[in-house]
């Protein structure tokens, strides 16, 4: 078993704890992780991007390979772009449809999504307004995560456990409503 | 031992506490922040109460740490590599001193340039001060390494460097820890003499240490971190230094590379290990993070020996870090086409936050560049170098910590009127206030705007050694104290900071224009740290 996920995003976005409950979840099973990080410059409101592999194996490289992905899981539509060529030809692409403009030249991109939809599974999802319906709109890192959820091969209770362990600091009520946001994700995905 | 999920600077930050430190000392800098962040944060660091204080820089840093170890204990001390060039002078005659405590110093280089001005490898400056340098190629080792470093720190009487690329720094793993050891006791240094390097005693102990070389090259054949893995295709023999292992056993998922491997991880470089790959192996591959270094070590100068591939040949990129991909080419493996990134898809650099002040300091200061023209702002290393990309393009120099004060001055100097530095509050107190005094001495005529966000915003808001100090420090170096002028970097005063620096652009001699506001970063994390102390 492995998965090789890349994740995307924009600096100050918080894709690191979709990172960290994958991670709590692959610790409690006992599972081998690598997860390679952004930190510094590009936190500043630039690119940012973490390699996550996890596996029943020792894994060597903290990089995935090019063309090896088994999926892209993206907080912001124009990233999940950025990273195409790490994509293995049978991965999906998860992404979330509402757009972080923060450069003046933010390009149109409903055509080139229509175009790669023939060439690999794609599953777009406007996570904010979800997550905003769910009544917390910070949860929707863990609307991505839920949506994301049928390509990874970790069991969806594990993964729950998983957010449960990272946002336990903060209350029963953030982690419920994280939880409410992965299983939003998650059905609002099994759908399509 | 439960395994624990850590960062490789984090994994070396928990082994630094296990292995008994009593201190750490450190300046931020990207990739090594988080190793003193987590021993702030750390338990057993807390109830042992070890020095844990950020340095003013990290020269300040590695001396604090000798003076520990003079007195015995252990000391671990992290920069990121351009920091190592500041604190050169005394990692270079520390090595000639040797420590008393058991003595680490961990250098993060940024290969690929992620969150630096350059790519330098810091195992040169390994090799040049003659001290050992372990390169963990995972977290594991990177626990493991460190905690070890220091008891071999203390055998061979040398500091040891820690040295790793920003991949294993920021990359996540599981981490099985050891028990943790207690501090050493103070205890003097048996020679009192040890750390005198008056000439005499100098040369003595220069040839202390030349004398260790063969020592430590055997201590290298022997480590259990560098290891000769058998291999029946001898075509190719392939040495791998640090995380470089990793790219290649990417190509070989089962495990099983054909070829036979040298895996270094603690230098000098094992010889005979080496010596053995040469007389087995048609030729021989070299990966290493960084500079060519061992590449260059082997590489036939007359070209009558065995062929050497890698970095200088071109079977591996020239410079930026490693990957899989790079290890697969050089392999003379075929790579499949990968999907190409579409051509709507536009870049996203780095940017100024909603509401940083040093947007407020740039427009201002664009205004009256617009009459005076442009190319005549030095500036410095933080936040506000992104002043140099658009919408801004307000600054022309970011070269090293400080350099924009000494820069504007020698400009002045050269009759260029008028000049600007803009350095923020931490890089000023770090490397800045020397070349003030220069300017003092000499009545340079220099207009420095010291744009203070009364933190060390660019690494993560860490304290500043500048908070609160930085008129009295600017009038204790002799500026004038009428030409120490005062600021808040917010839109609706745009008008008076226009007012503020033309008026000191107008006066010959050295202006002071100090613009205060707190980082917006800084503000949000310590309202987060607020509510979870009110909380608990």
């Amino acid at each position: 078993m492995k998965t090789d996920i890349i994740l995307a995003g924009v600096g100050g976005q918080g894709i690191l704890s979709i990172a960290a409950s994958l991670g709590a979840a692959a610790l409690n099973e006992n599972y081998y992780l690598k997860q390679a990080e952004t930190h510094g410059m590009s936190q500043r409101g630039g690119a940012v991007v973490s390699h996550l592999r996890i596996a029943d194996h020792p894994i060597y490289s903290d990089l995935i390979p090019t063309g090896s992905a088994d999926l892209i899981l993206s907080v912001e539509p124009m990233e999940a772009l950025r990273y195409l060529p790490y994509l293995s030809p049978e991965g999906s692409l998860v992404t979330n449809t509402a757009e972080f403009k923060n450069i003046p030249n933010y390009p149109e991109l409903n055509k080139t999504f229509e175009e790669l939809a023939h060439k690999i599974s794609i599953i777009r999802i406007d996570a904010d307004q979800m997550a905003r319906d769910k009544g917390n709109p910070k949860a929707s890192n863990m609307v991505m995560l839920g949506a994301a959820s049928p390509f990874i091969a970790i069991h969806d209770d594990i993964i729950i456990k998983g957010i449960e362990t990272i946002f336990r600091e903060k209350g029963e009520k953030i982690v419920n409503q994280n939880v409410e946001a992965f299983k939003a994700g998650r059905a609002f995905a099994l759908q399509k | 031992m439960e395994r624990k999920l850590l960062l490789g600077v984090e994994a070396i930050g928990q082994a630094a506490v296990d292995a008994g430190i009593s201190g750490v000392y450190a300046y931020p800098g990207t990739p090594s922040t988080e190793i003193t962040e987590y021993i702030q944060h750390n338990k057993t660091a807390g109830e042992r109460n070890i020095h844990r204080e950020w340095s003013a820089n990290e020269k300040t840093a590695l001396e604090a740490a000798l003076g520990m170890s003079y007195a015995g204990k252990r000391a671990m001390v992290c920069m990121k590599h351009v920091g190592l060039n500041v604190a050169a002078d005394v990692f270079m005659n520390m090595a000639i001193t040797g420590i008393n405590g058991g003595l680490v110093i961990t250098v993060a280089d940024d290969p690929s340039q992620h969150s630096s001005q350059n790519e330098q490898d810091s195992r040169f400056y390994g090799k040049f001060a003659m001290v050992p340098v372990f390169e963990p190629s995972n977290q594991q080792e990177a626990y493991d390494m460190t905690y070890e470093a220091f008891a071999f720190s203390e055998k061979t009487g040398l500091p040891v460097m820690m040295r790793i690329p920003t991949r294993l720094a920021h990359s996540r793993a599981g981490v099985v820890p050891k028990p943790v050891l207690d501090e050493n006791l103070l205890r003097l240094p048996e020679n009192l003499m040890q750390f005198m390097l008056l000439p005499a005693y100098g040369r003595k102990y220069y040839q202390n240490l030349l004398d260790k070389q063969g020592w430590l090259e055997e201590l290298s054949e022997k480590s259990a971190f560098n290891n000769y893995f058998e291999g029946k295709e001898k075509s190719l023999g392939i040495v791998c230094c640090g995380i470089a292992y990793n790219y290649l056993m990417e190509n070989y998922p089962d495990g099983n590379c054909p070829y036979p491997v040298v895996k270094i991880t603690h230098y000098p470089v094992p010889k005979d290990m080496l010596q053995q790959l040469e007389n087995e192996c048609d030729e021989l591959l070299v990966a290493e993070e960084g500079y060519p270094l061992v590449e260059e070590m082997l590489s036939d100068f007359f070209g009558k020996g065995t062929k050497v591939s890698g970095r200088l040949n071109g079977s591996l990129p020239r410079r930026g870090e490693l990957n899989p991909d790079h290890l697969a080419k050089a392999l003379g493996k075929e790579l499949e086409k990968p999907l190409e990134m579409p051509e709507t898809l536009v870049g996203r650099p780095p940017s100024l936050c909603a509401g940083c002040g040093h947007q407020d300091t740039y427009d201002a200061l664009n205004e009256v560049i617009a009459d005076i023209g442009n190319g005549r702002v030095f500036s410095d290393i933080g936040c506000y170098t992104l002043g140099a990309l658009p919408p801004y393009n307000t600054i022309n120099t970011c070269v090293d910590m400080g350099a924009s004060i000494t820069m504007a001055k020698g400009a002045a100097d050269a009759g260029l009127s008028p000049v600007f530095a803009v350095i923020g509050d931490s890089t000023f107190t770090h490397s800045g206030i020397t070349g003030l005094l220069d300017c003092v001495i000499e009545k340079s005529n220099v207009n420095i705007l010291i744009v203070d966000n009364e933190t060390v915003a660019m690494t993560g808001g860490q304290d500043s050694s500048a908070k609160g100090r930085i008129e009295k420090i600017c009038e204790g170096v002799g500026v004038n104290p009428e030409h120490i002028r005062l600021f808040v970097p917010l839109k609706k005063n745009h008008d008076e900071i226009v007012r503020i620096i033309r008026e000191e652009i107008a006066f010959n001699g050295v202006s002071v224009i100090i613009g205060r506001r707190e980082c917006v970063q800084r503000v949000a994390k310590m309202k987060k740290l607020n509510k979870v102390k009110k909380q608990a």
